[in-house]
């Protein structure tokens, strides 16, 4: 009697390795293989097509000399801070009223979300729609007797952005809402009990041990947010233009726009080398704390 | 303890509060309660709500009225319009180009991006291999790389497959993009499927295949429903991938839409508009309004998307 | 981390009284060693316990019989065959899991004919060999009814017939009772233990339930760290442990451990704690009481003797508190300073500090090393 011979250990699992290598392929060829020629090709004077021949930092020199991107730097941090803070404070308010056994709450879930299933594209037109100067929002003010009340958003540089975050909000906040109950939910009910025997206020209880508990749920929320901001073009797109001038440009459109249609290839990879290293910022923090928690 | 009890008088115990405790239906909390999420809630429907009463006025009433007035004379014309001879630069086809191009683009990368993600899935929660875990972690930093640096690299891929500007290319498109997360979904799903049924089933001879399909696909239906809203919404709402890879005769709604809406030239008609946006939305509405709480479930777990 | 042993074909290991036989099994995670220079052999028709507390590596032991997990290093045969490298569908082994693991989407028919219809066997047989097995576990009614709308008890028997209808030598059990209440697992414990004096095959069983170790076991393996902590029959176990972990481990209520110094006297070994003076003489040690060494004497609480008055080998001790349980009641003493355990018949008052006189059964008690906690 002979023992089964092993199987090389290539071939074992054959199956289950032939089935992954879809995944292989993906993880490897593009996001590694993609990225990396990202990187390379953001150190070339590429135009219209890649070139292999190597500029160093030049391409990256010119980016930070372009207004258009500091502006574009600018509109995102600001931007992404007031949406932030707002849809985080709006979303656990909402999330905790929620959680206080109310009636018809799939009802008001369902409305609060519905935004979030729409594409940025529509979101982008309904809300240039509704702050139309001539006959949306600002109209009916000035009809109102609102004279004073200058409610043109999109036709104002410095206003514009507020646009944005408004449009922003109004898609995104029922899904901080939806995470947030989801965590609300996953708390221990006896914690309240407890709270409730010792005699503690519900917003106190909130504060000072709800929302520690709950730490998890707002850094991975903040992740998920904030790398969704990163990538804000659509909305921009649809809803500005990146107008009126350059006062609501941002960077993802930078990359579109000298990558696609003005033939600059090199100065789209730097610009797009620079948002990467910025989600890994946002990052990395992250996944020091998911492994940290995840180790006893 | 005792003591205490017995210097009460008797009297004082019986005449205490007796029975359920009274209840106040309309507390001053309750009524803010209530307040706020209506307010909040009518945040939400206004849009919608302008959305549509605009769709169904004519250009006069919108020019006199304001937003939120509801329509005096209910026309569907701006509808029948958008579907059917909106204007696009040249062409003045309507928005149904457009509806039957992500049509063509969401069912294939649907189904594609499920089967290939839900396979992955299967075999990284039972049948881990040197390096499975790797491959994994990087699908998922993949997930947070900003689609612009990706973006280029995959023309010249598409191009060198001679797929560039085809529905198989951007269906690809959607299917590399779509897996980091459904790979996630199902993973995490079949990783919590009881260990002792794939156990029971190797030890009666069934492999690799067998396994997933004879035992797991019966019982996963509810994730993979989850992966189908994830990835109909995802796909049919996408803009970027549409622009850049699928071809100016296969441009999605969405980017039909946007050329439509914000096109220079011609008078603006908002009626027209409102109504090709709504169109546009109502597939993902429709998605969103049937599947109730697996949408719900679908962003929760795979809140990567973002 | 060893290299896999280079298996040798060797006919003369062909041993067909051993049904199971693992030979120098060791298992590690990375760092983690789980199961290390293990050897056990099972005989055939014999009733296998393992047993132990989780983490024990007892499932894990399991897991590597059936050819779920790969080992790292040495030998496991099945009916003579080296099957180390094999798949589970060719180790001639059935497995019946805590869950049960039923299908939950086939029905009770095709639940059992699924490992038969993964081979090339013809149709035919695979129906003869079903209702064979239906028959043999009473299941024949509900051979077109879903898992989900059997009771537990039919449940496992579905899980059982699985393993029957493939012909196997060898049936796991992976801690089957564990999910179910105390009162249908008295019951199925005795049904298990039918089905093999009807089937007369090996079987392996992990639990960590001293009650069905002891009722089903012809031999029990008790474990600890990866390692066979004692391997004999139910009774020696429970009264010869051979060390301190499997007297803890088994019986309840738990044996009691009374520290103190083995010191020679004119009339033999005696156990001497700080005060008292304990008469070792009927206990019988493997070698001659080496004295002078710290050790721990186990005494099970059925094996003390409770009086009022003193009288020859009787020890005072101070009544503390009791746990009445029925049809007996356990009484806490401290004697010298130490607490023990005694079971008396129920009924029996105390008061609180009252004295009463222990004696112990010595021939029923055991003598560890205070160090190495071996038994003496």
């Amino acid at each position: 009697m002979a023992a089964a011979t092993r199987p090389f250990s290539l071939f074992r699992n054959a199956s289950a390795k032939i089935a992954a290598l879809p995944m292989i392929l993906t993880a490897l060829g593009v996001f590694v293989g993609g990225t990396i020629w990202t990187i390379v090709y953001s150190f070339t004077d590429s135009r219209l097509l890649p070139s292999t021949n190597f500029v160093g930092f030049s391409q990256y020199a010119r980016l930070f000399d372009t207004p258009r991107w500091s502006v574009s730097i600018y509109n995102l941090a600001v931007y992404g801070s007031l949406l932030l803070v707002f849809s985080f404070v709006v979303g656990f308010l909402l999330a905790a009223l929620m959680d206080q056994k109310i009636r018809f709450e799939s009802t008001f879930r369902t409305i609060y979300l519905y935004p979030f299933a729409l594409s940025f594209i529509v979101t982008g037109l309904i809300w240039q729609w509704i702050l139309d100067p001539g006959l949306g929002l600002p109209k009916l003010m000035r009809d109102l007797g609102f004279e004073q009340f200058d409610l043109a958003l999109l036709g104002n540089p410095d206003t514009v952005l507020f646009a944005l975050v408004m449009a922003g909000l109004w898609q995104s906040t029922g899904f901080v809402m939806v995470l947030m109950l989801a965590g609300l939910r996953g708390i221990d009910n006896e914690i309240w009990k407890a709270a409730r025997v010792d005699g503690i206020p519900a917003w106190k209880t909130y504060l000072f041990i709800i929302v520690p508990m709950m730490k998890g749920v707002f850094i991975t929320t903040l992740v998920i947010v904030a790398s969704g901001i990163v990538r804000l073009y659509d909305l921009v797109v649809a809803m500005t233009q990146g107008g009126p001038g350059f006062a609501s440009e941002v960077p993802a459109k930078y990359v579109y726009d000298f990558m696609f249609q003005r033939a600059n290839l090199g100065q789209g990879l730097a610009a797009s080398t620079v948002m990467l290293v910025t989600v890994f910022i946002i990052l990395v923090p992250w996944a020091l704390f998911v492994f940290r928690e995840k180790k006893p | 303890m005792s003591d205490i009890t017995m210097t009460l008088p008797e009297r004082s115990l019986s005449a205490g509060p007796r029975g359920a405790k009274p209840r106040r239906r309309f507390a001053p909390s309750t009524i803010m309660l209530y307040s706020v999420l209506i307010i909040a809630a009518l945040y939400y429907l206004l849009p919608l709500y302008v959305m549509v009463v605009t769709s169904l006025k004519g250009m006069p009433e919108i020019r006199m009225g304001n937003i939120f007035a509801p329509p005096v004379d209910i026309t569907f014309e701006p509808w029948i319009t958008a579907w059917d001879s909106a204007c696009t630069g040249l062409y003045c086809e309507g928005i149904k180009v457009g509806f039957w191009n992500s049509v063509k683009i969401t069912v294939p990368g649907v189904i594609v991006s499920i089967a290939i993600a839900s396979v992955n899935g299967y075999a990284l929660a039972n049948w881990r291999f040197k390096g499975s875990e790797i491959f994994f972690t990087i699908l998922l930093f993949g997930a947070f790389i900003p689609y612009q640096v990706l973006l280029y690299p995959l023309v010249i891929l598409l191009r060198e497959l001679g797929i560039f500007s085809t529905l198989t290319g951007i269906v690809l498109v959607h299917t590399i993009f779509g897996m980091p997360i459904l790979t996630l979904l199902f993973r995490n799903y079949f990783a919590a499927l009881p260990v002792e049924l794939f156990k029971a089933a190797r030890v009666d001879g069934a492999g690799f295949w067998q396994i997933f399909l004879q035992i797991y696909l019966p019982m996963s239906l509810p994730i993979f429903v989850v992966g189908l809203i994830l990835q109909v919404t995802g796909i049919w709402n996408d803009f970027l991938f549409g622009v850049v890879f699928a071809g100016s005769q296969n441009y999605p709604m969405t980017v039909q839409l946007n050329n439509i809406v914000n096109a220079v030239q011609g008078v603006k008609q908002y009626n027209v508009n409102m109504a090709a946006t709504l169109l546009t939305g109502a597939v993902p509405l429709f998605v969103y309004f049937v599947s109730g709480r697996l949408f719900v479930r679908g962003i929760a777990a795979g809140a990567v998307k973002g | 981390m060893h290299a896999p042993a280079p298996i040798v074909a060797d006919a003369t290991e062909k041993d067909t009284a051993t049904s199971v036989s693992i030979k120098d099994l060791s298992l590690s995670f990375g760092a983690i060693d789980v199961l290390t220079h293990l050897d056990l052999d099972v005989a055939d028709g014999e009733f296998l316990v393992l047993l132990g507390p989780s983490g024990c590596g007892k499932s894990t032991l399991l897991n590597c019989i059936a050819g779920l997990l790969d080992i790292s290093d040495g030998q496991i045969f099945i009916k003579g065959e080296n099957v180390t490298w094999k798949e589970p569908k060719d180790r001639g082994i059935g497995m019946v899991f805590q869950s049960y693991a039923l299908y939950p989407q086939m029905s009770v028919e095709k639940n059992l004919s699924f490992g038969l219809r993964n081979t090339k066997m013809a149709k035919d047989e695979i129906a003869r060999r079903v209702a064979r097995a239906a028959r043999i576990l009473q299941i024949e009614p509900l051979l077109n009814r879903k898992p989900a709308a059997l009771s537990g008890g039919q449940r496992q028997r579905v899980a059982i017939g699985r393993a029957l209808v493939r012909d196997v030598d060898v049936f796991l059990f992976d801690e089957p009772l564990s999910n179910l209440d105390a009162k249908l697992r008295s019951e199925l414990r005795v049904e298990i233990k039918r089905l093999h004096q009807t089937l007369d095959n090996t079987m392996i069983y992990v639990t960590h339930d001293q009650i069905e170790a002891l009722t089903l076991a012809d031999r029990i393996a008790v474990m600890k760290g990866g390692v066979i902590q004692q391997l004999d029959r139910p009774l020696t176990i429970y009264n010869r442990p051979a060390n301190r972990f499997v007297a803890g481990f088994i019986g309840s209520p738990a044996m009691n451990f009374l520290e103190g110094e083995l010191v020679e006297t004119p009339d033999g070994p005696a156990f001497r704690m700080s005060h008292l003076m304990i008469d070792l003489a009927g206990y019988e040690s493997a070698e001659p009481l080496r004295t002078g060494r710290r050790v721990t004497l186990g005494v099970r609480p059925e094996h003390i003797a409770l009086s009022s008055e003193g009288g020859q080998d009787a020890y005072p001790a101070q009544f503390e508190l009791d746990e009445p349980m029925g049809a007996d009641s356990l009484v806490w003493l401290d004697l010298d300073g130490q607490h023990l355990s005694a079971r008396t018949s129920a009924g029996n008052t105390f008061d609180p500090g009252q004295e009463l006189h222990v004696s112990f059964a010595m021939p029923m008690a055991s003598l560890f090393d205070a160090e190495t906690e071996e038994r003496l």
